[in-house]
């Protein structure tokens, strides 16, 4: 041990900012934090992929020739399915990673330094954002590869892509309530689990709902799952547009005001 | 001002009455050793303390600043090592302590010449590029308080610094505590060990059940129970009960005499143990009990422990994590 230094003169002095920016800095460190790791750990990201292809793979080629889609190819109709499908399994990777760093004691070190009480959450959602990017351009490739066509322009279909994000990067905050509640990561995924499997398969995400029994149509054809995977189809098959994505944009964006809020107040008392 | 004044601390989770009015004070550049078993309360004040919780009851300033109405501020000026190492393991020594700096709104310069800074000190330079996972736990609990000083806290929280540690990393950890308390960081530190407490706190409190059962500097608490402990062992587990029976008669102390059956010795409190040392052999071998050895010495916080809570210090603590 060297006793050169003198380890503590006087207190640090800080940088003054407004309150925003500080809020704003804090979750940039928080995000380069995550991604730094998502970068050191390449296998998590790649493996995490695997999961989706397979999906394409198995709807594509094993059950999509039983499901008749009327007015486009099981293909079109199956792509935007797995794109919504895709970024909310990537959401679930908020809660995984939040119930890890309460797990290992970060949370406490975050919540003892005197930062935006957002930032950890801000931080968080946003690299799990940026990985849901990652993620979409690569399924993307894998739809093309199976036959998928986008028949509008290029312009709706990263229109789509972001709608995408924003109904997953909303999500994402309402996992993270989960992760905070968990006990371990392994519980905040199973957790997710029935919250997000009823929410992607009773959709119109990978079937139309008019072969579902009439208890259960209502829900599927007007859940905000449906509504989304509906205002993607619309934007890169065609058709009317404005029915579906005003909707879907309404519940990505109601979604996340509430569950902000929410979710910071979950993260001030974890411990 | 003290660096820390608690009053009537109460905390209760569910039907446990975690704290039940903790009052304790530490003053400005001293140490203070917050001890007792598991689950008696301790990182729950040091919870409260450092605004991770919030007390249902009492009050407590941090260098002048309540905890509950002014969390914010207390933040900015402490410095808190949790139980476990609170270490990312994705990334390395230097980006740890820079990230740190940052959230701590420093300059990205400032920040990084403080993350060297901090590597050198705390013997981790070699490392300071190297991913934490691959950290020894004596380098993680380093790095950890490494952390906590980053933004050179006035008062530092250190929550059983040496758990988990193996003795050489623990010796190590006891020196460098040492050296920063040397250069005037005051210091609440909780433990579960007695010599720990012995060596590194100016002043010691004693916390049992959320309640404090006992405060001062070691040798005070040493006074409060009296004087020399006699501990003899005897040969035969089934001889101790005697053996404890003659020695009370004739030590004829308050405070009843600890009998730990595995090492087969009786202690108890002695006063001019000079005369009664011969007395108490010719009573035993008159008695046919076989006498292994016996010895005299200076009360230890153990012998404290015992006398105070009527239990070890640690073994039989309640069950469960230290709420």
């Amino acid at each position: 041990m060297t006793t050169a230094t003198n380890v503590l003169p006087e207190p640090a002095t800080p940088v003054r900012r407004s309150k925003l920016a500080g809020a704003v800095g804090d979750a940039l460190v928080l995000t380069e934090r995550n991604l730094i790791g998502y970068v050191r750990i390449p296998e998590a990201l790649f493996f995490s992929t695997v999961q989706p292809i397979m999906f394409v793979l198995l709807f594509r080629y094993v059950f999509g020739g039983a499901i008749a889609t009327p007015g486009m190819s099981y293909v079109d109709y199956l792509m935007p399915g797995i794109f919504v499908q895709t970024v909310m399994f990537g959401a679930v990777g908020t809660s995984i990673g939040l119930a890890e760093d309460l797990h290992k004691g970060l949370i406490e070190r975050f919540r003892s330094l005197p930062m935006a009480s957002s930032a950890v959450l801000a931080g968080r959602t946003t690299a799990d954002l940026v990985r849901n990017v990652f993620v979409m351009v690569l399924i993307s490739a894998v739809g093309f590869l199976v036959g998928f066509r986008v028949h509008t322009n290029v312009l709706a279909f990263l229109a789509a892509i972001g709608l995408m994000l924003l109904f997953a990067y909303a999500l994402s905050w309402g996992f993270s309530i989960i992760g905070l509640s968990a006990p371990n990561s392994e519980t905040a995924q199973l957790m997710s689990f029935p919250l997000l499997f009823p929410l992607v398969f009773a959709s119109t995400a990978f079937v139309p709902a008019a072969t579902m029994p009439s208890w259960l149509r209502p829900f599927a054809e007007h859940q905000p799952v449906s509504v989304v995977v509906n205002a993607v189809r619309a934007l890169t098959q065609g058709g009317p547009t404005a029915r579906w994505v005003v909707p879907a944009l309404l519940w990505s964006v109601g979604l996340l005001v509430v569950l902000m809020p929410l979710a910071v107040r979950r993260y001030r008392r974890a411990i | 001002m003290n660096a820390v004044e608690v009053e009537g601390l109460e905390k209760r989770f569910g039907d446990t009455e975690a704290l039940r009015g903790v009052d304790l004070t530490v003053e400005k550049a001293t140490v203070l050793g917050l001890l007792g078993p598991n689950g008696a309360g301790k990182t729950t004040t040091v919870r409260i303390l450092t605004t991770l919780l919030k007390a249902d009851a009492g009050r407590a300033t941090v260098d002048g600043i309540d905890v509950a109405s002014d969390p914010r501020r207390v933040r900015a000026r402490i410095g808190l090592t949790g139980q476990y190492a609170a270490v990312d393991e994705r990334l390395t020594g230097f980006e740890s302590l820079e990230h740190v700096g940052r959230l701590f709104h420093l300059s990205t310069r400032e920040a990084r010449a403080r993350a060297t800074e901090l590597l050198e000190r705390f013997d981790l330079t070699d490392a300071g590029g190297r991913v934490v996972k691959g950290y020894s736990g004596g380098m993680r609990r380093r790095l950890d308080i490494a952390m906590s000083l980053v933004s050179r806290p006035t008062v530092l929280f250190l929550d059983e610094p040496t758990t988990g540690l193996d003795p050489r990393s623990r010796l190590g950890m006891w020196d460098l505590i040492e050296e920063l308390v040397a250069e005037g960081t005051t210091t609440l530190l909780t433990t579960q060990y007695l010599d720990e407490a012995e060596r590194l706190a100016d002043d010691i409190v004693v916390i049992d059940h959320g309640t404090v059962i006992a405060k001062g500097t070691a040798d005070e608490l040493k006074g409060q129970i009296g004087g020399d402990r006699l501990e003899v062992t005897v040969g035969r587990p089934d001889e101790l009960a005697r053996t404890a029976e003659l020695l009370r008669d004739r030590c004829a102390v308050t405070g009843a005499e600890h009998v730990d059956v595995e090492a087969r010795t009786v202690t108890i409190a002695a006063s001019e143990t000079h005369k009664i040392v011969p007395d108490v052999v010719r009573l035993l071998d008159d008695a046919g009990i076989e006498v292994l050895d016996v010895v005299v010495r200076r009360p230890t916080l153990d012998d404290v422990f015992l006398q105070l809570t009527g239990h070890a210090a640690d073994g039989d603590a309640d069950e469960g994590g230290d709420r």
